[in-house]
Parts: C-alpha cells; structure tokens; sequence
C-alpha cells in the first residue's frame, strides 16, 4: 500500500462527517454531531458513557442508520445504508465484542464469504486461503499461523486477525472501539506497533478509548463528545489530561444546592475488605455507615456492578471479606444477602428486579414470601393484598389497582415496586444500581426524595449510578472506581465532576480522602 | 509463520483426539464382546453389525451437517419412511425405471428437508419445532400416500439387491459383504468431502460458530442454513430408498424413532450440539459404536429394554466425557 498521506506536505482530508442527528425512542442521542478524519491520522474519540463516541461510529459502520446529516469519503458525499456497504467503502469496526467464529481458523476467518476456490468451484482452496493469509501478515509483520482455530487464540491475536481481516478489504478507514481493554502491556504495545504501521500507509484510525494516559502515547487528535454533541478536537500533544477531562464533563448543572439528608451517623453498617474477583475486581475496600448514601461512580466496565452483586451473592468471589454491623458473614446466595438484610435493585429491573406478568402485590411479596404464608403453607393472599396497599401509599406507587401487571406501569413506579419489594424484606441495606436510568425527569425526583426518606428511617444505600449530576447530588460520599480498583472515595467536600472523572479514568493507585 | 505452541493441553482437547477415544471405545467394546462370546467374534455377525449400522449411518451423515450449524432434524426418521413410501409408489404402483424410482425418492427426502430450511431461515421458526411439525407431517403423508399398507417390491426384485445384493462378494469370493454398506461408506465419504472441501462444509461450520458474525461477513445466511437442512432431507431419503431395499417394502408405520439412534450417533461421535464443531468420522464411529453395542448385548441375552438403557448411559457418558476432556 502507497502512502496516502500526504498531498502538497499536508495531511488530505479522508472522512468528513457532519451536522449527525441520530435519535432512538426517548433520547437524543446525537444532535449536529461533527468529525474529521485525515489520512494517516490516528483520532482518538473520547467521552463519558452515553456521550454518543459508539453510535457515531455505528453510522459510520452502516449498523445505524443517521437521522440527518453527511458523510464525505474522500471529497465525495456517501450513504452508507449496510455493513456490507461500509466494508466495501473501505471502513472497517473492530467492535470490542469481536465479530469472529472461534471454531474455524484464522484464514478461514479472514476470508469467510470471499474463500479462494478449486476447480470446480464448489471446492474451497486451503492452501491458497492460508497463503492470501500470511501474504497479509506480511504486510505489518503479525505474528500469527493461519492455520490455527480462533478459539485457541489470546484476545491480543483474536484482535490482531480482525485488523488482519480489515487489511484484507484494503480498509481505509479502521475504528477500533476499546482495543487495549483486554490486553496486557506486552500486547498493547504491539498493538501500537500495528496501529503506527497502519498509519505509515496512510490508513485513517478512530481510536475510542477511556485510557487517557494511552491516547497521549498513540494519537494525533482527540475529539471529546458529550451529551451526544461534538464538544471540542484538541492536538493531543498540545493537550493535558485534565483539560480533556474537563471538556468530557463541563456542564453547568441544574442542581441546586445539594439537598444532602442529615449527616450519617458513624455507625459502620458495612464493610467490605479486598475483594477480588479474577481480573473483574481488585482489592475493592470500602466501608457504609447507617444513614448514609454512598455513591459509586465509575465508567462502563469499572467493575461496580461486580462488587454489588458480589456483595449480594450473585456472584462468587476468589477472596476478601464482608462484615456486617461488625461480624464478618459469609454469603453464598441472594437467599443468604437477604437474610442478612441486604437488598440490590439492579440495573436492568425489568429483567431483575420485576416478575413482570405478575402484579404489584405480588412482586411487593416477593422476598419475604415466608412471611405470607398461613400455618400449613398456604399462601395467605389477604395478607399479601394488605402489605402491598401498605407500601403503594407509604411509596406513592401509582397503580389503578394492586392487581395491575407490574408491566404496565411506568419507569418509576416500576422501581417503586423494587424498592416496596426490598422494604418488606425487611432490608436495612439497599444498593441501587442505576436507580433512575430510563425513568423521566419528574419521577427521577421523586425516587431521590425516596432515597432522602430511607436513609431518614436509618437504611443506609450504596447507589451505583453512572450520571454524575445525580452522584453529586445525593452521596454524602463517592467511591470511584476504575477497572476493577477502587482508586478513589471522596467526601462531599471533595467530589466534583472533574476529580470523580480523574478517579474513574485513572488505571492505578488508589488515593484515601483526607478525613 | 508458526507461532502458537502446541501444548499437551490443546492436543488433548483438539478434534483429532476426540475421534481418537471415540474409536478407542468402539475397539474396547468390540474385544469386550468378543472376549465375552464366541459367537460375536464371527464373520457373519461382523458383516450383521455392518448392516445394521448402514442405514442409521447414512441418515446421521445428514444429521451430522445439520447439529454443528447449531440446529436439530427431528424429522429424519419420517422423513426416511416417506422417501421409502415414495419410492415404493415410483417403482411397484408408477412401474418407474428402478433407477427414477430411487431418483424420486432421494428428491422427495429432499424437498422435505428444503421445507424444513424455509421453515427455519425464512419464517425464523426454531428448528425444533420446524422440524418436529415435519415430523408429524411426513408421518401422516406416509400413511395417506400408502394407504396404510405397506408397498412390496416383489415385482422388481432387483430393487433388494441394491441394499442386499453382495457387489463385492462377486468380485472377492468369500467377501459377502452387502452393497448396503459400501453404499453407506460411500455416502460416508462423500460427505466427508462434502463438509471439509467445500464451501457448503465451511459455512456449515461458521454458521454454527457465530451465526451474527457469519451474517456480518456477508453470508447469505439464509440460503445456506435452507441448504443444510436440504441435505439432511437428501440424505434421510437415500436412507429410506436403503430401509426400502433391505426390507424389499416400504413399511409406512415404521420411521419414527430412527431420528434418535442417528442424533445418538451424531452425538457419540463428538460432534457437540452446541454447534461449531464435528466430523464425519466421528459420526460412522458414533454409529457403530450403538450397534456394536446392541448386538453385543443381544448375543449376550440381555433383553431389548435393557440394550435401550445401556445406550441412553452411554449417550449421556459420550458427552459428558467430551465436556470433561475441553474443560481440562
């Protein structure tokens, strides 16, 4: 391959996307959206989770199709309507789940649908497939047999054939979305070695990433998106860390002054001692006091689910140690954390949280069924009517009837339900995960003023959310966390958007709050 | 360039060791048997064992292409019959040329099978029920088409030769051996060739590696699943024109139940049901492994009920085994 790079000494314009609008139902995901891409260039796409980085390039990819805006390859406008388009065209994603069929092997996976053939041409021809193959790992000095089934592969060289798999339709374009999230050093640095290799020729990279000291070492550009806008494109050597952070998060937040409960009591309800879990969670240590709303802030990945329903017994874990009100525990099972008082509204409560064919008592009933039943076992439904009339007027749940499917009820009142579920279980730890992610503006305050009241009545929350205005406005403390670590757990006093987001894009060690 | 390592480990869980124990135990049951009874170790029970494998091994050949694209037949079986049904309406009711006669029926097998591919790529219906309403479909047309009687072939009785007849005991004296078995050894080796040289074989394989990413590719998904379950059809007719010959009748209330010795075999063989994986030769194995196994316990006098509990153990041992062996 040619350099392409440069005409004139200067880098030529490859892809030139602008004023994207893209929409799903109930959010706007991106509005006048704008990129460039030169040839050669390596442009690093930065954001928080949901700022837009995967559904723009997913238009680009052809999966998603633009509501309204343009996309030029090459100084000529394109509509790119399939993947099979976009392949053609020379844009080829990486996606971080890897598009690859694990029981056949590398050759066969780079030419699936385009396989060389024998005479006659119903036979495929092996031998040519592998020698196309390593004719391609030639080209950028990979290390890798064609012979050799996927599945036996390391992620590092199940990467390494889908670039080689993009090579092969001459890609101009390459996307890679999150490369080095599963790779030792080692890897990432032969990645890089790729990754400028390709440059060399003259291919365009996107390179989406959070890591932010990675992107310094390996891009040209970095564009940073938010809220689904095109914020700003910065030149990565010109640009510092921080300053990248606080374009990701500089909003002015409508929140008013945080309307904080009354301050936790010292009571140390829970802790938590190094718990690890694989490569998932490292040395996670924290504590909960009674009263208290500790937020758990971190990006997609960060591990903050594992450590909840870890905490929980969902999940096993390979070591560490919970102690509850002071004795250490031993939880084996969701049954188990409920006996012990705690209760996970997880993230997903339509999947999780709710028996959506049946009706608000009787998820209401759900956790504690032992207490609803008569001397012999029967099922005593007055009961079960009485408590849930009991929780829809203590939670506000609007229902027309308790016989109303728990389906038919919106966003928030379905998490009302959740939360009258753990409340009859008699929990006095919830953790939230996600507490109001797909519930509208008016109902998400209500569910804060719920928070507010449960920890009023002496429960104390660990809320796992992902949207920091709501992380600042409701946790007396935060704990970040990055990769599986906990690298940081701030006061109230402490936590800004810039210092959660430096803790949560931050790959080692963990800072302790000053009080 | 070579550059993954060879480890013990990724020998012993490799293919090529898995059709190596499954051939492993077929030997062990046969010295087994014949240690146990003079009677198993002759040539004629031999040569019976070979028979009895032919037809169960051609209709699991099919079987075999459609369980590693993920998917499952339960109409086999039928499928079997009706073709032997069709077949016997060609040749004694149409008094057809034999060989259109067994033209027929093979194509009758394998419409079945392309309406079972439209069923499952086109209308997305899961192949178990797609396949089990064919089941039933083929079984009824059977008795209609018949009208409940079974179809001779006294009128033509070159037709039994072609499974019963002895091509290479004319040639090699002594060598009795049926043409039922070199027709399934043939069958056999062609869909060897089938599955490993061609480009049917090789998206058999994606599809049932990651099917998304197969389509993704720019495979036409549809058409080649619809393809799969057409060969299986093709091969669950050959095996019933087989079934026809060596019964010199199509017999319409039998079938049913031939679709579970063929998965049986398929499944012994190594071929995983989760798809992406699988041979032929596992599945010949796999084959003469169940009847190596029945008429071993018949020579033995264990009555037939038993000889069906035997091979459910050692369906469920074959696979728990193979799920050990990949875990390790």
């Amino acid at each position: 391959m040619t350099n392409l790079s440069t005409v004139s000494g200067k880098p030529e314009l490859l892809l030139r996307m602008e004023g994207i609008y893209k929409s799903f139902p109930g959010v706007q995901a991106l509005s006048d959206v704008k990129f460039d891409l030169h040839y050669g260039e390596v442009h690093a796409l930065v954001g928080e989770n949901g700022a837009g980085k995967s559904t723009l390039m997913k238009i680009l990819g052809g999966i998603y199709h633009k509501d309204a805006g343009r996309i030029s390859l090459e100084g000529k406008e394109v509509e790119i309507t399939s993947p099979a388009m976009a392949q053609q065209l020379g844009i080829s994603i990486i996606h971080q789940e890897l598009n690859l069929m694990p029981h056949l092997t590398v050759a066969q996976n780079i030419f699936i649908g385009r396989e060389p053939r024998s005479k006659p041409s119903f036979i495929v021809n092996d031998k040519a497939t592998n020698e196309q193959a390593e004719r391609l790992f030639g080209m950028l000095n990979l290390k890798l047999d064609p012979n050799t089934k996927v599945a036996d592969l390391t992620v590092a060289k199940q990467q390494m054939v889908e670039i080689a798999k993009s090579l092969s339709f001459n890609a101009k374009i390459l996307v890679m979305d999150e490369p080095t999230a599963a790779l030792t050093d080692t890897e990432i640095d032969e990645l890089f070695r790729i990754i400028r290799q390709l440059r060399e020729k003259g291919v365009g990279i996107v390179h989406i990433s959070h890591r932010l000291e990675e992107l310094k070492q390996i891009s040209d550009l970095v564009t940073v998106m938010r809220d689904g806008k095109y914020i700003d494109t910065l030149k990565t050597g010109e640009a510092s860390i921080d300053q990248i952070i606080s374009l990701m998060v500089g909003r002015t937040i409508f929140e008013a002054t945080p309307e904080l409960p009354e301050n936790p009591s010292q009571e140390v309800v829970l802790e938590v001692r190094n718990l690890n879990r694989g490569r998932v969670l490292k040395d996670v240590s924290f504590d909960l006091k009674k009263g208290e709303i500790l937020g758990f802030a971190g990006l997609v990945g960060a591990g903050r689910t594992e450590v909840a329903r870890a905490i929980f017994g969902a999940d096993k874990y390979d070591s560490g140690e919970i102690y509850i009100k002071g004795q250490q525990v031993h939880i084996k099972s969701p049954g188990d954390a409920v006996t012990h008082g705690i209760g996970y509204l997880s993230e997903d409560r339509k999947r999780y949280g709710l028996a959506l064919g049946m009706d608000v008592k009787e998820n209401v009933a759900m956790a504690a069924m032992k207490k609803f039943l008569s001397r012999i076992g029967w099922v005593d439904f007055k009961k079960i009517s009485v408590r849930g009339d009991d929780m829809v007027k203590a939670l506000n749940i609007k229902t027309p009837t308790l016989e109303q499917k728990t389906k038919f009820l919106s966003g928030g009142n379905q998490q009302k339900v959740v939360v009258g579920k753990w409340l009859t279980a008699d929990t006095d730890i919830l953790i939230f995960d996600e507490p109001t992610r797909g519930i509208d503006v008016g109902a998400k305050s209500e569910i804060y003023k719920l928070l507010n009241d449960l920890v009023h009545q002496g429960k104390a929350i660990i809320m796992i959310s992902s949207e920091l205005p709501e992380i600042l406005r409701m946790s007396h403390r935060v704990v970040v966390m990055c990769e599986g670590r906990v690298t940081g757990i701030l006061n109230a006093g402490e936590a800004t958007q810039e210092n959660i987001m430096k803790f949560a894009t931050m790959r080692s060690s963990v800072i302790q709050p000053s009080s | 360039m070579k550059s993954e390592p060879k480890t013990a480990k990724t020998l012993f869980r490799s293919d090529a060791m898995q059709r190596i124990m499954a051939f492993g135990a077929l030997i062990v049951l046969s010295i087994g048997f014949s240690l146990a009874s003079p009677y198993f170790r002759t040539f004629d029970n031999f040569v019976g064992i070979l028979l009895a494998t032919a037809v169960n091994g051609v209709l699991a050949l099919g079987v075999t292409f459609v369980i590693i694209t993920g998917g499952i037949d339960l109409s086999v079986g039928t499928v079997m019959t009706f073709s032997a049904v069709m077949t016997g309406v060609f040749v004694t009711n149409m008094h057809l040329p034999i060989p259109i006669g067994i033209l027929g029926g093979i194509l009758a097998g394998s419409t079945a099978g392309l309406v079972n591919g439209l069923m499952i790529s086109r209308m997305k219906i899961p192949p178990f029920i797609a396949t089990l309403g064919m089941l039933y479909a083929t079984k009824g047309l059977s008795l209609v088409i018949s009208g409940l009687k079974p179809i001779y072939f006294n009128d033509t009785p070159i037709f039994r030769e072609i499974a019963m007849g002895s091509v290479l005991g004319r040639v090699i004296p002594g060598f009795e051996v049926p043409n039922a078995v070199l027709i399934m050894f043939g069958a056999a080796i062609i869909a060897n060739f089938i599955l490993a040289r061609t480009i049917l074989g090789r998206y058999t394989f994606a599809l049932g590696s990651n099917e998304e990413a197969t389509r993704l590719s720019g495979v036409n998904v549809a058409v080649w699943k619809t393809a799969v379950y057409l060969l299986s059809g093709l091969f669950a007719g050959l095996a019933g024109v087989l079934m026809a010959a060596r019964l010199n009748s199509a017999q319409p209330a039998l079938g049913a139940g031939y679709e579970l010795d063929a998965i049986a075999a398929v499944v012994i063989g190594g071929t995983s049901l989760s798809g992406g994986e699988g041979s032929i030769l596992g599945t010949i194995i796999g084959a003469f492994i169940i009847s190596t196994l029945t008429n071993g316990l018949r020579i033995l006098s264990v009555p037939q009920e038993w000889q069906m509990v035997v091979t459910g153990a050692i369906v469920v041992l074959a696979v728990f085994l193979d799920i050990l062996r990949r875990r390790r």
